[in-house]
């Protein structure tokens, strides 16, 4: 497969694995709303979702144009299938409680804020300005997930342990944002994107900092999930995701809303 | 400040903050079903100014001597009422527009005069959530229009909102004056600015121009224009159906209620977990100081 793969078709994909994890986890945010613990969650989980919905309309938008079928991003968001999705897994995992949502959130932003930071000089323009406008946004998200994940870990017993609980459901995702194929050698090698793996002693570094000062232990398995941003495997969680937010698109086709 | 002033507002204050809190739930219930990314982002944009606005609201109530915490307690066991239009469901997309455009903008005609409210606080909450319902209304009619003039589906679903949702945005502005029990006193005080009576009639006015401009068949068949007073006649809302939402017996009062006790008492942990970091963070740097 690998030497089928044109320069574009890579770029397509590298482009719906941005915005389809986006969606996903901007999608996973939206739940929340008027269910937070506070009301300053219920306005900052909203904000979260608004900006991740917001670059997905970036991402997903280039990735139409770089796909020449006259598609939208509403097109690719609506009306592809779970084997057509790329995103990681662990976006696509459900909420359950508000220390898995945040737990998950911070997993997920610590990657985000690393890999935008490399975009931001990539060599393709427009990734570079997506990655330089978007980058901000993470920046804060990222700087309020961990500030939970600190502040909840090292608060009460209970929250600590339902914050253990909710690193450890989790963990066995998180190798998957490190993984490389063709598609990521491809982008290395146009200059557009790091590879991921490249990535991983940065992130490390990262979550080990936030998580020990939120008295967290780090699992001690280092297995991980797979499939997600290839499109080989996904979680059955994304199928009912799909059944909720595309409903009205698939059941009234070529209605503009 | 007089008691019963004071008492009368912390009822006013906080029933309005409750009613953002829970008018969340409606809207909420189909962020995640909202057919494009533009239309999910207005939504989520809306619904996050509803907790913001009762945000702000809970501060007014706080310059009361009330905590937010208080007047929570009070949503959840039902000791304090907020708004019966958020008792009925949101059924199909166009309840999106049709929330927006009616209860949004039956909202406003409630609130505008409020900027002129006689408790400072509450009158300066009102100008920033004022502006921000306008912006409100104008994006449901606009969700109205999309549906009313689109296909045969989406104008089935605009009429079927449109006539679920009438009746309730004419009760929410509130019994007819002769009935209603806390008006005059309001009036007296200046908390309360306008008659129930006249401000429905101003939203019958404003209103029925905008269903015949967007093609859509009047809800009420007693809506007739009235040559003589200049304004249209309409039919009164059956007020027993009112009461009934009112004593709980609304379609989802249950539901609303429980979603808001859920919400509260899942995020005690969390609650709990950040005011004992909160603490143990002010000790240390007490200690290192
Ligand atoms: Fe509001
Ligand atoms: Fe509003």
């Amino acid at each position: 497969m690998a030497q089928d793969l044109t320069a574009d078709q890579a770029l397509f994909q590298f482009l719906l694995r941005m915005g389809d994890n986006t969606l996903i986890l901007g999608h996973r945010v939206s739940e929340w709303c008027g269910h937070a613990p506070v009301l300053e969650e219920d306005i900052a989980l909203a904000n979260t979702a608004l900006d991740l919905i917001g670059q997905t309309q970036m991402w997903l938008g280039l990735a139409a144009e770089v796909q020449g079928e006259e598609k939208s991003a509403d097109d690719l968001a609506f009306l592809r299938d779970v084997w057509e999705f790329r995103n990681v897994l662990l976006v696509e995992v459900p909420n359950e409680d508000f220390g898995r949502t945040l737990m998950r959130q911070f997993l997920f932003d610590a990657w985000h804020s690393i890999q935008l930071g490399h975009l931001m000089t990539s060599s393709n323009a427009r990734i570079a300005a997506i990655a330089a406008k978007t980058s901000k946004e993470v920046a804060c998200h990222l700087e309020r997930s961990a500030d939970t994940v600190v502040g909840l870990g090292d608060g009460t017993e209970q929250s600590h342990d339902y914050m253990q609980a909710a690193l450890d459901y989790p963990w066995p995702y998180v190798g998957e944002m490190f993984s490389s194929d063709a598609v990521d050698a491809a982008m290395v090698q146009a200059g557009i994107a790091p590879d991921p793996a490249a990535l991983r002693g940065e992130y490390d570094a990262l979550i080990t900092r936030v998580l020990t000062e939120a008295t967290l232990t780090l699992p001690e398995s280092s297995f991980g999930h797979k499939g997600g941003r290839t499109g080989a495997m996904h979680t059955e969680h994304l199928g009912h995701l799909l059944t909720q937010m595309q409903w009205l698109q698939r059941a009234y086709p070529g209605a503009s809303w | 400040m007089p008691a019963g002033y004071r008492k009368t507002l912390i009822r006013q204050i906080g029933q309005h903050a409750h009613s953002e809190i829970v008018g969340q739930l409606p809207e909420g219930n189909w962020i995640t079903r909202a057919p494009t990314l533009e239309r999910k982002a207005i939504l989520l944009a809306k619904v996050q100014d509803e907790a913001g606005h009762g945000l702000y609201l809970y501060c007014a109530a706080e310059t009361l001597g009330v905590s937010r915490d208080e007047l929570t307690e009070k949503l959840l066991d039902g000791r304090m009422k907020y708004s019966s239009i958020f008792n009925y469901p949101t059924l199909n997309w166009a309840d999106m527009g049709a929330v927006g455009w009616l209860v949004d903008g039956a909202a406003i005609l409630n609130q505008v005069p409020l900027q002129r409210t006689s408790f400072g606080p509450y009158a300066r909450a009102m100008v920033r959530v004022c502006k921000e319902e306008s912006f409100h209304a104008r994006q449901g009619f606009d969700v109205m229009r999309k549906m009313a003039t689109g296909t045969p589906a989406q104008q089935k679903m605009a009429q079927d909102a449109l006539n679920r949702l009438w009746f309730p945005a004419l009760m929410m502005f509130g019994p007819s004056d002769a009935e209603s029990t806390h008006s005059e006193q309001s009036m007296a005080w200046k908390i309360k600015m306008n008659s129930n009576d006249e401000l429905r009639q101003k939203f019958v006015d404003q209103t029925v121009p905008q269903i015949e401009f967007l093609g859509l068949e009047l809800p009420d068949a007693g809506i007739k224009w009235n040559e003589a007073r200049g304004s249209y006649d309409y039919s009164d809302p059956d007020w027993s159906k009112f009461f009934d939402v009112i004593q709980g017996n609304g379609p989802c009062n249950v539901d609303r209620l429980a979603a808001r006790n859920k919400a509260w008492k899942d995020g005690a942990w969390v609650r709990d977990g950040l005011l004992a970091h909160a603490r143990k963070k002010a000790a240390r740097k007490h200690a290192a100081e």
